[in-house]
C-alpha cells in the first residue's frame, strides 16, 4: 500500500502514471510460499536478543587454534591488527581524536560478532566454519578483550547475555 | 575550464568578487547567443577552414554496444582498494569530467564489501520472511512481471567527502574528493507491493536486507521507509543493472546512505527491532567528539559541490566563466543554491536547471567575471525542508577534525591570483 506522502508525490508530478500504478499495485501475486524449514539455511542473521543463535558451543581455548589457522594472517597475533582490522584493545580511547575502534572497545552487541563471522569470515572462504568453531572464535575475541574468561563456555544463552563494554556508547539517529 | 572573453560591462554584478545575476542563465539562449557567443568570436584570429579527413571517407560500421570516443578514454572511474582483498573497496565517479545530472552506468561509483558476485539470474531467488503471514520466494522471471516505477535519484556513500574533515586539505580531482556519489534513472518494483503480498505482521517495524555477495552485506531498514518509496531496482538508466551495481536486483532507498541500498538483494526478514549488524554498528556510524557515536543515521544531508572550476580545472585568464555544480538532498528537492566568490562574505543565487527532482542531482549555474585576482569559491544548498548545507567548521565542532561519515559540509575552492590554479582549501 502506498503511503499518503508517496501518493501526493506521484499526484503532483506524474498523475497519469499514478493512475496506472494504483490499478496495478496489487501485483500479479507470483510469490511462491516456502516453509520455515526450507528457508532455514538462508536465515543466518542473529538478533540482539540472541534469537537466531544456533545450537553449539565453544571456548576461547578452543578458539585460539582456529584463530591462528583462519584469522591471524589478516588480523595479526592475538587480534592486534595488520594488515587488516584490529580486533582487540583500544579500550578507553574513544574520547580521543585518534580513537582505536575494535570489537572490544567499540562494538555494542555481542550477537553482531557471531553474526558477522558466520556470514562474512574468513574473508576468502565465508560460510564454511562450523557453528562450534564460530562460538569458539567469538569466545576467543571476547577473552582477548577481557570480556570473558578463557574457560567460559559460549553458547546461545550465554552469548546473548554478554554486555559489551561500549554498549552505552551510542546515540540513536533514527527513532525506534 | 571554458572561458569566454567578453565585454560584460552591461551585466549586473550581484555579489562580491564578480558574481553576475542568474538572469544570465535563466535567459540563457538569448544571453549566450547575444552576448557570450557573439563576443567570443571576436577573440579568434581568422584562419582558412579546411575539410577534415573524416569527411572524405565513410566512417566505421554500427556496433552492438556503443563505447565512448577514443578521445575520451581517459574518463574512467578512479579505483581504490586494499591489496589482497580482491573487489573490496571503492571506485570513484570522475565528477569533474561529467556534466548534466545523469551518471553513465560505466562510471557509477562502486563500494563492495567482498567483491562483485557473478549471479546467474535464473539461479537467483528473493526471499521475504520473518514477521509475515506467508513467507514467499520470487524468481527473477516473476519479479519482471510486477508493476514498476521509474525515478531519477542520487546514490551517495555515507563516507563520501569524509576525507575533507581531516586536518589537511587534500589536493586531488573532484572525483577523488567527492566521487562516491552518482545519479541514475532507477526502475523497479515498489517493495510495498511485495511486502503486501507476503502480509506484514502489524507489530513488525524493521526489515533486514541481505545481499547475495560473499560478505552477505546486511542492513536493517525501517519498515516505514520500505513502504514509502523503496524499490527492488531492476534497471539503471534504461538497461539492466550492471553487476557492480547489484545485478540482477538491488534494494534502492531514495535519499538514504548508499550502503543501505543493498546490492544483489536475496533476502528481507521482517523484524520488530534493528538487527544491529556489523555494517550498522561498527561501520557506518558517525563518531562524535567525546567518545559517543551516532548510529542509524539514514538520509544524506543537503549538499552541493562546484564541479567547475575544481582541482585540475584551472582558470585560463581573466574574463567571464560559468561556475557550475550539482546539489542534492536526501530529504527532498533543492530549493535554492547560493554561490560566493569572496569566501562567504557575500552570496548570490545560482540558476537551477530543470527538472528539479526530489532526492536527485540538480545542476546549478552561476556567471562569474574573474578579474585575475585571488578568489575563494563556495556553494551552499538549501532544500525544500529549509535545511541549509552546513560549514565545515560546524561539522567539526560536533565530529572533531578527522575523517567521518555524513560530511555534507560546504566545499571551498581557492583560486590563485594570475595563474588561476584551483586548490582545495579550508576557508
Amino acid at each position: 500500500m502506498f503511503t499518503r506522502k508517496f501518493i501526493v508525490t506521484l499526484c503532483c508530478g506524474l498523475s497519469l502514471i499514478f493512475v496506472q500504478n494504483l490499478a496495478a499495485q496489487e501485483g500479479p501475486g507470483l510469490g511462491v510460499p516456502i516453509t520455515e524449514e526450507d528457508l532455514a539455511p538462508w536465515d543466518i542473521s542473529i538478533e540482539t536478543d540472541g534469537s537466531g543463535l544456533p545450537p553449539g558451543s565453544g571456548t576461547a581455548q578452543a578458539g585460539e587454534s582456529i584463530y591462528i589457522a583462519q584469522c591471524l594472517a589478516c588480523h595479526g597475533v592475538e587480534g592486534e591488527g595488520q594488515p587488516y582490522d584490529r580486533l582487540v584493545g583500544g579500550h578507553g580511547t574513544l574520547d580521543q581524536l585518534d580513537q582505536v575502534r575494535t570489537v572490544g572497545s567499540f562494538w555494542p552487541y555481542a550477537t553482531t560478532v557471531f553474526d558477522y563471522i558466520r556470514r562474512a569470515m574468513p574473508f576468502n572462504t565465508p560460510q564454511t566454519l562450523s557453528d562450534d568453531d564460530i562460538y569458539a572464535l567469538t569466545a576467543y575475541l571476547f577473552y582477548l578483550n577481557g570480556i570473558i574468561d578463557q574457560d567460559d563456555i559460549l553458547d546461545a544463552s550465554s552469548l546473548a547475555e554478554i554486555e559489551m563494554p561500549n554498549a552505552d556508547g551510542f546515540i540513536l539517529g533514527y527513532p525506534l | 575550464m571554458k572561458k569566454t572573453s567578453v565585454d560584460d560591462s552591461n551585466l549586473e554584478v550581484v555579489a562580491g568578487n564578480g558574481l553576475m545575476h542568474r538572469r544570465l542563465f535563466l535567459t540563457q539562449s538569448a544571453a549566450m547567443a547575444g552576448g557570450l557567443g557573439l563576443l567570443s568570436a571576436q577573440a579568434a584570429v581568422s584562419t582558412p577552414l579546411e575539410i577534415p579527413p573524416w569527411m572524405k571517407a565513410p566512417g566505421t560500421h554500427m556496433s552492438p554496444y556503443g563505447q565512448p570516443s577514443q578521445y575520451e578514454q581517459g574518463v574512467q572511474r578512479i579505483v581504490g582498494g586494499a591489496p589482497g582483498v580482491v573487489g573490496s573497496g571503492v571506485s570513484f565517479t570522475p565528477l569533474e569530467q561529467l556534466h548534466g545530472t545523469i551518471t553513465p552506468n560505466s562510471l557509477h561509483f562502486e563500494r563492495h564489501h567482498s567483491g562483485v558476485p557473478n549471479i546467474d539470474p535464473d539461479a537467483h531467488t528473493f526471499l521475504i520472511h520473518g514477521m509475515v503471514e506467508r513467507p514467499l520466494t520470487f524468481t527473477m522471471d516473476a519479479l519482471m512481471r510486477y508493476p514498476t516505477v521509474t525515478r531519477i535519484q542520487f546514490l551517495e556513500c555515507a563516507g563520501n567527502s569524509g576525507g575533507n574533515l581531516a586536518p589537511t586539505a587534500r589536493q586531488a580531482p573532484l572525483g577523488v574528493l567527492h566521487g562516491l556519489m552518482s545519479c541514475s534513472e532507477w526502475t523497479g518494483v515498489p517493495l510495498s507491493i511485495l511486502l503486501d503480498e507476503a502480509g506484514v505482521d502489524p507489530s513488525a517495524s524493521w526489515a533486514l536486507a541481505e545481499g547475495a555477495d560473499a560478505a552477505a552485506m546486511t542492513r536493517s531498514i525501517p519498515l516505514e521507509k520500505m513502504m514509502d518509496d523503496a524499490i527492488v531496482a531492476l534497471y539503471q538508466n534504461g538497461e539492466r543493472l550492471r553487476p557492480e551495481n547489484g545485478y540482477p536486483m538491488r534494494l534502492f532507498l531514495p535519499g538514504y546512505e548508499g550502503n543501505m541500498s543493498v546490492k544483489w538483494l536475496r533476502r528481507l526478514k521482517l523484524t520488530s527491532a534493528p538487527t544491529m549488524t556489523r555494517d550498522e554498528t561498527s561501520h557506518y556510524t558517525d563518531v562524535l567528539l567525546g567518545g559517543k557515536a551516532r548510529l542509524l543515521t539514514y538520509p544524506m544531508g543537503v549538499k552541493s559541490i562546484i564541479t567547475s572550476p575544481s582541482v585540475g580545472l584551472n582558470l585560463n585568464g581573466p574574463g567571464l566563466y560559468e561556475v557550475t555544480g550539482i546539489a542534492w538532498s536526501g530529504a527532498g528537492k533543492i530549493s535554492r543554491v547560493e554561490v560566493s566568490a569572496d569566501g562567504g562574505n557575500t552570496w548570490a543565487e545560482a540558476a537551477l536547471t530543470d527538472p528539479v527532482l526530489s532526492k536527485s542531482f540538480t545542476r546549478f549555474r552561476m556567471a562569474w567575471r574573474w578579474n585575475g585576482g585571488p578568489a575563494i569559491l563556495k556553494s551552499r544548498a538549501i532544500d525544500e525542508t529549509g535545511a541549509v548545507q552546513p560549514t565545515r567548521a560546524a561539522l567539526i565542532s560536533e565530529y572533531g577534525e578527522r575523517p567521518n561519515y555524513h560530511n555534507n559540509a560546504i566545499q571551498t575552492w581557492g583560486i590563485a591570483e594570475n595563474s588561476g590554479e584551483v586548490s582545495n582549501v579550508y576557508a
